[in-house]
């Protein structure tokens, strides 16, 4: 047994306490170790991820510029509107919640589709608005049970608003969200915190100048994200604001004057190639799209038989008919295939040597003898079958090819036609087929192959009012930044169309003004004290008459009736503006087409050449 | 024996408060009183900057601290001897108490570590931290030792049973804490150098089936303490979050109230158990070095009293009491700095929080009741 040695066991413990001792300072000596590794030889690893954890950049988007018209009238604004936004990661049973907000705050079926269309493109933790454009009232409802719903808040933001819908939904375009495919276009950092885009028209075409530059803000978060102080911020560069040459009380006019038909009407500043009216009828509502359109509204939109979304100024092409007319002639006068005075006899029909085909006159019984001034100022068709014929298709299309025909014309939009001018090179090359010497007939008189926009003759018809300077169209005149003036990226710019007489211009330009002021002209019911007009009247085919046929209007549907069209300018000797105006299914040229035009250049020239108080109309 | 050595000249009675002053009287030991507060009084500068300027947070723990000193200086009243007396009783009671908890404890934290006596919430584990170095000591105190291989094993049982039953609880850091105290008794109790490092060993072979018997969210403690990275928003989110904050502090710091990784909420649990972290970022190396030292003396100046203990069972229980203040602050800096896993050990007179706040002062009052009932004898 072993007894207890006092001595031994006191001498035992203060070994054991000794080297405990020194256990502790070895193991204190350790975490000081650790410590100077994490303090300082792992610290500027450490700083900056504490850096990181503490310092956010907030994304400053810049507020997109406006849109005025020439007078100064809004057409594009930016509105204050509230929107209900949920942030998908942050709430646990979306379809309950939302059940539950439904008792708050009115969501549509509409709405929710848009949600679950909209989440599906969204990262977990970027916000997905529910509702946009709430009612205070809504807003303030929401407001009182917000605690009640994690994860869902009201959004203030600033919304695209278009006061004149309807006139300015194609020239204009719209914003909508930011999808896909625009990510791939544009500069996503200079985009962060923006949600929307320029989709459509100008709103597209200048979205680098609207859009502005984004701002960055550098700020101190806690642990949950909230924002504790701004430590330093660069402010976004705001959009620039657009004055476009378009005059919305013009575009409102001659939508009005299309009265009930669809159409379009463009005229433009032969002076400057300044877009006055650039209309197409009918419009929709471009505020639908800024909310998020409906899938059903969309597609209503879409399958409207008057297809709406369709601009028919920029991309409608139609046969120019007889408004080809005057720049055939011009073009028999340079090839030498005709002289002013060259005068021929007009049976009511044409046929081309040793064929049996007739090719008919609108005017049955004929007009009788015609030379260029009466082939146009009447409208005679076998005039220019022959002179078609004789000038070739080749020379034609070579000579109307100066004036834009077939090309775009490069206004500052985007989605411009080009149309179609024939030529045996176009349809070799396109249908892979022959040119026929028949096809050559009914191109002298703009049917067949050929197409032109709008604004295509609009532009072609400043050219003559100008004696062959051919404008490049544009909608924007000047940008504007906090009242600085800064010229549009497109500046004006013509074009010279050379031919060898320049007194050829003044005989088809006296023929144009025939047309109105002659007692025999086909637009000669528009005639005006107040100035003189020079124009052309056409009427493009939309459904073939047989060969003994008659055409008649009251037994074709309205949809088969043919186009009215009318080009024109004035005042004949010092031109302001230049018009086309293509009425659908609006049958005379004269009859349907030019009175639309008449009322346009009233509303433009009247002001400007009597003087008076209404000159400013459209400031108001 | 040593009494033939002594001088007779020394057995006359002396005047004990004429010899050792006024807090000698009181039974309380001057150095290592001053060591603690000055701990506590660091503490409360870390945890008004902790707490995000919470005065009242600050007062509470204040109070805290007073009641703590209360009982601390209460139980440096008590003779060893009665001390010794009392022992197997406390353990008993500790240990039956334990027991309780498991059956009819309250649950908190996941946990079932709470026992309602009616009047109070009291935790059961606190007192067998002290109870079971005691009962150690208790038992070795009148043996030869080192103890043989018998008494040895009757020991081990001692420590194993209150352990399990804290382990079952669950409470992993408590349970380290308990074993760690009995075991130090064995270890100043002289056991040889051959068995430490036998049951070293043994521990490491046992580790598997350790994890085998860990609950979930102990071994995805483990999982996160191997790897924080893998999960850097969920369990590894503590870990990567305090040494972003102690890193960033540098030699200096970030200066009181600056740091930015406590201030700004990064830092989870930062006036409790990780307020290692917030000293760490905003006083730098040099403030972590401070309360090193501070903790270092204690240490020492208990070691001291322990072997300035006059019988084995205050030595070993002095000891013992001291290690296991040790293991606290290792545990808890080791953990906070990513050396060790994550398990709930607050840091010493530093972490916000009463109850083992209160044990660990009624050691240091166990402490000084050792060292200040010693009987005037020369050596």
């Amino acid at each position: 047994m072993q007894i207890k040695d006092h001595i031994q066991e006191e001498q035992g413990f203060l070994n054991r306490a000794i080297i405990a001792a020194l256990l502790v300072i070895l193991a204190l000596l350790l975490l000081i170790a650790r410590m100077a590794q994490l303090q300082i030889v792992e610290h500027e690893h450490f700083t900056t991820l504490s850096k990181d954890n503490r310092l956010k950049l907030v994304p400053l988007p810049p507020t997109r510029g406006l849109i005025y018209d020439r007078n100064g009238v809004l057409l594009a604004q930016n509105r204050p509107a509230y929107s209900l936004e949920l942030v998908p990661e942050k709430v646990k049973d979306i379809p309950a919640t939302l059940k539950r907000l439904r008792r708050y705050v009115p969501i549509s079926d509409d709405d929710l589709e848009r949600f679950s269309r909209l989440r599906r493109r969204k990262r977990r933790f970027d916000s997905v608005p529910i509702r946009v454009k709430l009612s205070l009232e809504e807003a303030a409802r929401f407001a009182v049970v917000r605690h009640l719903f994690p994860g869902i808040d009201i959004k203030a933001q600033l919304l695209r608003h278009y006061p004149y819908p309807e006139a300015t939904s194609h020239v204009l375009g719209y914003v909508g969200r930011i999808s896909k495919r625009d990510l791939q276009q544009i500069d996503t950092s200079n985009y962060a915190g923006t949600s929307y885009i320029g989709k459509t028209g100008v709103e597209k075409a200048y979205e680098a100048v609207l859009h502005g530059k984004v701002g960055v803000q550098q700020v101190e978060v806690n642990s949950v994200g909230r924002v504790v102080r701004v430590l330093e911020q660069t402010p976004p560069t705001p959009g620039e604001d657009l004055h476009l040459t378009l005059d919305i009380n013009l575009q409102r006019i001659a939508l009005e004057a299309l009265g009930e038909h669809n159409g379009a009407v463009v005229a433009l500043d032969p002076r400057t190639g300044g877009v006055l009216v650039l209309a197409s009828k009918p419009g929709y509502d471009p505020n639908q799209f800024v909310e998020g359109i409906s899938r059903a509204d969309y597609r209503a939109l879409q399958q409207d038989p008057n297809r709406p979304l369709y601009d028919r100024a920029l991309r409608g092409q139609y046969p120019p008919g007889s408004t080809i007319k005057p720049f055939i002639g011009l073009g028999g006068l340079e090839t030498g295939t005709i002289r002013y005075d060259t005068t021929l006899y007009c049976p009511g029909y044409y046929q081309l040597p040793g064929h049996e085909h007739k090719y008919r006159d609108w005017k049955k019984t004929g007009h009788g003898p015609m030379d260029l001034d009466s082939a146009i100022t009447q409208s005679c068709d076998v005039f220019y079958y022959k002179l078609a014929h004789d000038m070739g298709i080749d020379a034609m299309s070579g000579f109307l090819d100066q004036f834009g025909f077939g090309r775009r014309t490069g206004i500052d939009l985007n989605g411009e036609s080009r149309g179609i001018l024939p030529s045996r090179a176009w349809k070799r090359r396109t249908r892979h087929q022959p040119w026929y010497p028949g096809e050559t007939i009914i191109a002298g008189i703009g049917q067949g192959y050929f197409l032109t926009t709008p604004l295509q003759l609009a532009t072609a018809t400043a050219a003559i009012a100008n004696n062959g300077r051919l404008p490049r169209p544009r909608v924007v005149n000047y940008l504007e930044t906090r009242g600085e003036h800064r010229s549009s990226p497109i500046p004006p710019h013509f074009q010279q169309i050379s031919i060898r007489r320049q007194a050829d211009w003044d005989d088809v330009r006296r023929a144009m003004e025939h047309v109105v002021q002659g007692m025999r002209g086909t637009a000669r019911r528009i005639r005006t004290p107040y100035y003189t007009i020079a124009g052309k009247t056409g009427t493009a085919q939309v459904f073939s008459v047989g060969q003994e046929e008659k055409y008649d209007a009251e037994h074709v549907s309205k949809k088969n009736r043919d186009h009215a069209l009318f080009i024109a300018y004035a005042p004949a000797d010092d031109p302001q503006i230049a018009i086309a105006v293509v009425v659908e299914n609006g049958g005379h040229g004269g009859s349907a087409a030019a009175p639309v035009a008449r009322k346009v250049m009233d509303a433009w020239l009247l002001p400007r050449l009597l003087g008076g108080p209404s000159h400013k109309e459209g400031a108001s | 024996m040593s009494l033939s050595r002594m001088d007779l000249g020394d057995l006359t009675p002396s005047d004990p408060s004429r010899r050792l002053g006024l807090l000698a009287r009181v039974h309380l030991d001057l150095p290592l009183l001053v060591g603690l507060l000055l701990l506590c009084a660091y503490g409360l500068v870390v945890l008004y900057s902790a707490s995000g300027q919470n005065m009242a947070q600050v007062e509470r723990q204040l109070l805290r601290f007073l009641i703590a000193f209360g009982v601390m200086a209460g139980i440096a009243q008590i003779p060893p001897a009665q001390l010794f007396r009392w022992t197997p009783w406390l353990y008993l009671g500790g240990t039956l108490m334990l027991v309780a908890v498991l059956l009819f404890g309250d649950v908190g934290k996941g946990a079932q570590r709470w026992l309602n006596l009616g009047f109070v919430r009291f935790q059961p584990s606190e007192l067998v931290k002290l109870a079971v170095p005691m009962m150690i000591a208790w038992y070795l105190a009148d043996k030869p030792l080192p103890p043989n291989w018998g008494r040895l094993g009757l020991a081990a049982a001692l420590i194993v049973v209150p352990v399990l039953l804290i382990a079952k609880q669950p409470d992993l850091g408590t349970a380290v804490l308990v074993a760690s105290a009995g075991i130090f008794v064995l270890f100043l109790a002289g056991i040889s150098w051959r068995l430490i490092f036998g049951l070293l060993a043994a521990a490491g072979a046992a580790a598997p089936v350790l994890w085998y018997l860990m609950r979930d969210y102990q071994k995805q403690r483990v999982l996160t303490f191997l790897d924080p990275e893998k999960d850097p928003l969920g369990a590894g989110y503590h870990i990567i979050q305090s040494k972003i904050a102690i890193g960033s502090g540098g030699l200096w710091g970030k200066g009181w109230l600056n740091g930015t990784q406590s201030q700004l909420d990064f830092l989870p649990e930062r006036h409790t158990d990780f307020i290692f972290a917030v000293l760490s970022e905003e006083f730098g190396l040099v403030g972590v070095s401070l309360l090193l030292a501070l903790n270092l003396f204690i240490i020492l100046r208990g070691l001291y009293i322990a072997s300035r203990a006059q019988d084995t069972y205050g030595r070993l229980l002095a000891g013992a009491l001291t290690l296991v203040f040790f293991v606290y602050l290792f545990v808890n800096v080791g953990m906070v700095s990513g050396l060790l896993p994550v398990v709930g050990v607050p840091l010493p007179l530093v972490s916000y929080g009463g109850t083992s706040l209160v044990t660990l002062m009624a050691g240091f009052g166990i402490l000084m009741s050792i060292h200040t009932h010693r009987k005037l004898l020369p050596r």
